[in-house]
């Protein structure tokens, strides 16, 4: 019986549910014997030039070993994204500048880690304030500069050097435009940012680092820090989860290089969560304008969207991700005429970069948002509209008007079946009934449908498989997996080539001596990549071992089958085995997968919520969702991905922010004010399955990482709208809290002329 | 995440803790639970020199019945408030406050004389208090007073309790089968109450709608003079000056407190 498409149980779980997992700040490994702890002094201010900053006081602390101002790093400030705007460099440590409420300004060294903190605040930096740009529309008039010298806050754009079309909607009997938000996100792992290295006597240096991609991490900090990145061998341990967050390396890291070599010991880091809140990457954080137009029988014929994106103080992959919202602009519907353009700039806040989704969220939560609108000024079910304009199943390969060449797809289908299986009709029903009854609790009913990009990027992976002598194989992979169970998924695509149990193989994965190449674990490339490519070296060894075989049983190949780890003339009992066959001579094949191509994982949501029009609280009561990622390799990581994504999704929709007030301070620094969600604020979620392959791989498989999230944000925030709809309720900005609920349900009286707060008594 | 370094003590009595607490005057701080005090040091919002622990004291963690009221030792833990038969029948809205007290974990290790003493608006457990008129006992090596739960709170985080005083009781009237009713208003299960309203025989307190717990005063004389839920309610923000915060403004905050407190005693009036 074929082990693909079973539920094998997670191989990585019995280590992480005992002993526990080893992250970065974990190693005991020897080489780390005497290291230094790293405290960075942060800036409290989020724009303000630095007057003078006396460390006198820190280096006389109690086991103090050494503190570094910016004026002591002798490393050119870098250009931390490549596609930015070329003058808006970082400096390791801030000198005349900072530009966010937690950018490093001094770097303190002591012997033990709870010295540092004692030392640190006994830095002296004396800061003269200038005004802060929060607001990216603020920062988009230049009148306050990040970057003087560069003389804009403009870090990017795509498009934005061409005028809109200005019949772009003349067809169009309805047009209905708006502005929204797609809040800026903390993409909160439980294991914050760490990292430690060591130099050797060979001039190499080791860097253990909390990251989803070592191998472009360790090129990332070769390039900061001017050296050869074969002088660096980076390490990722178990990573405690990523998001996108920790895509590549940050400036951090390579700071610790840096002192590391500097003061001739090794340097561990590790931050706390309250720097992580403020330090971190974040996500999304893009203003959006929609306009869509169509006729009242339903036909979309024009939509355009107007991005503008926050890159935070120093340009990262934030200035990119705009980039795919643009390409996904469309997302299902196969609109006639289809119009974006991006703006980036930057903002004194924390710099952006990716988070679950990266860039394609925010093009679904924006076409989803318009398809509500629209249904809505011209009187139709929602669903209804969604069907009628999506791209139609034998119309692909689909080139969109975005620029994406969608690869397959059921996308009428899978609306049918989430409408289906969420009881579509008997829900509406049950809405009418208790608005007819005048119920203080109402039901909302949101349904999206979403087509993504995965594998967007990097095409390639690369894997090797390699049979022992004793039997067991080991299976070294380009991908970086915190948390998606690849030694469980890698393993099954071995053994079921090679017949040999999962138990024997092992998976090694994010050691750059190791495995030299790779492109690490992001945009739900990982199956499609690089488990492809494991499935395509354990084919090839195959092969390689009946050729072996052929002589060694005196055989034709055309002849030889390989099952339960040996090679048997078939028909007979003659035999031998690939741990045989290892003994002879090494039994090992490198491969490189490439699909050229990114896949189109797609699927429709169903999100029910109930909404206290009194207090404005909406709480999900359900959600049904199709992901469909063509075939599963294991339903159960399949499920855990969609599971994670869609808690992630509904926590968008109803609870997450990152906040900064109009000074640039950070309101939610602490889990108690970033609405971090519990399993208590989320339901048991209905998941149902559709298996649509791709060409683009020989497995037929697409992404399933993100899926989840990109579906349930636009179907929950549209249930919500939905509920208070016949209130005169058109739109809510997530995260729709109980405030935003409440005061739309009161503007929407107020302009129906109902008078607001009609729940009791007027206010004295 | 790490605090200033500071001493500890741990006393074996009430009285080992008041003389630590009298010779190190203004620089020492009681540890009990330490689920507020701890994070205040570890964010290093403040950096006792001296922490004195009561956590473990027996004596300090009971709850009886003393004639028409229930005794409950300020080292008492969130979670046996939540789980005593004796609160559950005799004043079971004390019971049922505590129950919403953060998670299981926090319940487990915060105390209800450390929730008081902290003072913090936002907290549960004050605003039940004070509607339940309870009577809060301090002890110092200069004696020991009673002060009612209304006359306790003077502002944010502040209270009329000396440096040097210990809470050692609280003391709570029986209640018994009059009316009551607890509206914790949250976004998230675990969180801190956006506004809370506390309703028991008629009196009503409030959480997070000023500087400290207070009473909705005007609501209390509006029904005692016969008003109906709904006019009472209406009044329910009189009186009160609540922050605006990411979650609320303070004018959403007014609006929940008549909404909960109309919830309330309605659910009390039952
Ligand atoms: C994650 C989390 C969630 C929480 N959620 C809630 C919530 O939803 N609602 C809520 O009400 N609270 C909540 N809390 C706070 C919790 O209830 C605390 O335990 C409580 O506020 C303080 O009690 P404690 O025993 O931990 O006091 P400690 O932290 O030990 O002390 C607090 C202060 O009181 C002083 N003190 C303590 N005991 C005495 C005494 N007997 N006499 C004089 N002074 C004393 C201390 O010196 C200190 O200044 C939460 C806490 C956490 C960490």
């Amino acid at each position: 019986m074929s082990i693909m498409g079973t539920r094998v149980v997670r191989t990585e779980d019995p280590v992480f549910l005992s002993r526990g997992a080893t992250y970065t700040d974990d190693l005991t490994d020897e080489r780390l014997n005497g290291a230094l702890h790293l405290t960075l002094v942060r800036s409290p201010l989020a724009h303000a030039r630095i007057t003078a900053v006396d460390v006198e006081a820190a280096r006389e602390a109690p086991g103090v070993v050494a503190v570094f101002t910016g004026a002591d790093v002798d490393l050119a400030p870098a250009l931390l994204f490549a596609g930015a705007n070329p003058g808006m460099v970082r400096p390791w440590l801030a000198t005349d500048k900072v530009r966010f409420v937690g950018e490093p300004v001094a770097a303190v060294l002591t012997e033990q880690v709870y010295q540092g903190q004692d030392a640190a605040d006994l830095v002296e930096v004396d800061y003269d304030p200038l005004p802060a740009v929060v607001d990216p529309r603020a920062a988009l008039a230049d009148e306050v500069l990040l970057f003087e010298e560069v003389g804009t806050n403009l870090a990017g754009g795509f498009g934005h050097d061409k005028e809109f079309d200005e019949h772009l909607f003349d067809d169009c009997d309805v047009v209905v435009t708006r502005d929204i938000v797609n809040q800026r996100l903390a993409a909160s792992p439980l294991e914050t940012r760490a990292a430690a290295a060591v130099w050797g006597d060979d001039g190499r240096v080791t860097l253990w680092a909390s990251t989803q991609n070592p191998q472009s991490a360790r090129d990332e900090i070769a390039g900061w820090l001017g050296i050869d990145a074969a002088l660096i061998h980076l390490i990722a341990p178990d990573v405690g989860g990523g998001f996108g967050a920790k895509i590549g390396a940050d400036p951090e890291f390579a700071l610790v290089v840096w002192l590391a070599k500097a003061v001739g010991r090794p340097v561990r880091w590790a931050e706390t969560r309250s720097e992580n809140l403020t330090g971190m990457l974040q996500g999304r954080a893009q203003l959006q304008t929609i306009t869509i137009g169509g006729n009242r029988d339903g036909d979309v014929l024009a939509y355009r969207l107007d991005i503008l994106a926050d890159a935070g103080a120093y340009p990262r992959l934030g200035v990119f991700l705009p980039f795919f919202t643009r390409q996904m602009a469309p997302g299902v519907y196969d609109i006639p005429k289809v119009e974006s353009r991006a703006r980036t700039v930057v903002t004194t806040t924390t710099s952006t970069g990716a988070y679950r989704g990266a860039g394609r969220p925010e093009a679904t939560a924006a076409i989803e948002r318009a398809m509500d609108l629209f249904a809505a000024e011209i009187g139709k079910d929602p669903a209804e509209v969604r069907k009628r304009n999506v791209v139609p199943p034998d119309a692909f390969p689909f080139e969109t008007k975005g620029g994406a060449v969608y690869d397959s797809g059921e996308y009428a289908k899978a609306i049918d079946r989430v409408l289906e299986g969420a009881g579509y009709a008997e829900l509406r029903a049950e809405q009418a009934a208790r608005r007819e009854r005048g119920d203080v609790v109402q039901l909302g009913i949101g349904v999206s449908a979403y087509v993504e990009i995965t594998g967007g990027g990097a095409f390639s992976e690369d894997a090797s498989v390699e049979v022992h002598a004793d039997g067991t194989v080991t299976v070294l992979t380009g991908t970086s997996p915190h948390g998606q169970g690849h030694a469980t998924a890698w393993s099954m695509l071995a053994s079921e080539h090679l017949g040999i149990p999962i138990e024997k193989i092992t998976v090694k994965h994010g050691d750059t001596d190791l495995i030299p190449r790779g492109s690490g674990t992001m945009g739900s490339r990982s199956l499609q990549t690089g488990g492809v490519a494991v499935h395509q070296a354990a084919g090839e060894l195959v092969e390689l071992a009946k050729r072996r075989a052929a002589d060694v049983l005196e055989a034709s190949v055309d002849d030889l089958e390989v099952a339960e780890g040996a090679v048997t003339v078939k028909g007979t009992d003659t035999s031998v085995t690939l741990a045989q066959l290892a003994e002879k001579e090494q039994l090992k094949v490198d491969t490189v997968f490439d699909s050229g191509a990114p896949t189109f994982p797609f699927g429709a949501h169903v999100a029910v919520v109930e909404v206290d029009i009194e207090s404005g609280k909406a709480v999900v009561d359900r959600i049904v969702t199709l992901d469909d990622a063509g075939p599963i390799v294991n339903p159960l990581l399949a499920e855990g991905q969609r599971h994670g994504g869609i808690a992630q999704g509904i926590s968008q929709a109803l609870l997450e922010e990152v906040v900064y007030d109009s000074e640039g301070n950070p309101l939610t620094a602490t889990f108690a004010d970033y609405a971090f969600p519990s399993a208590a604020e989320l339901p048991s979620f209905t998941l149902l399955d559709m298996a649509t392959p791709t060409n683009l791989n020989p497995l037929g498989a697409k992404g399933i990482g993100e899926a989840g999230t990109i579906g349930a944000t636009p179907a929950v925030q549209s249930a919500v709208i939905d509920a208070v709809s016949y209130l005169g309720v058109r739109h809510i900005d997530m995260p729709t809290s109980p405030l935003r609920v409440w005061e739309a349900i009161n503007a929407a009286r107020v302009e129906s002329g109902a008078g607001s707060d009609s729940s009791e008594g007027a206010q004295q | 995440m790490i605090p200033v370094a500071f001493s500890y003590a741990r006393p074996d009595s009430v009285d080992g803790a008041l003389a630590l607490l009298a010779e190190h005057g203004e620089d020492a701080t009681i540890l009990a639970g330490g689920h507020s005090l701890l994070p205040v040091m570890k964010l290093r919002l403040g950096a006792p020199e001296v922490v004195i622990d009561i956590g473990r004291l027996p004596e300090l963690r009971y709850i009886r019945v003393q004639g028409d009221e229930v005794a409950i030792g300020a080292g008492t833990r969130h979670r046996d408030l939540e789980a005593s038969d004796v609160l559950g029948s005799d004043v079971p809205l004390l019971a049922a406050v505590a129950r919403t007290v953060g998670d299981p974990q926090v319940r487990h290790r915060g105390t209800i004389g450390g929730s008081l003493a902290h003072a913090d608006p936002a907290s549960d457990l004050p605003a039940a208090v004070l509607a339940l008129d309870a009577t809060i006992v301090l002890r110092s090596p200069r004696g020991e007073r009673q002060v009612p739960a209304t006359g306790f709170y003077t502002g944010m985080f502040s209270s009329v309790k000396e440096p040097d005083e210990l809470i050692v009781e609280i003391r709570v009237p029986r209640t018994g089968s009059a009316g009551w009713a607890y509206e914790k208003f949250t976004r998230r299960a675990n969180d801190w109450a956006i506004v809370g309203v506390a309703v028991v025989d008629g009196r009503v307190g409030l959480v997070n709608m000023g500087a400290s717990p207070l009473r909705a005063s005007a609501t209390e004389a509006a029904l005692a003079d016969g008003a109906s839920i709904d006019e009472a309610a209406a009044l329910a923000d009189q009186g009160t000056d609540p922050q605006t915060d990411v979650s609320a403004t303070a004018e959403y905050r007014r609006h929940l407190a008549r909404l909960l407190t109309r919830r309330a005693l309605t659910t009390a009036a039952g």
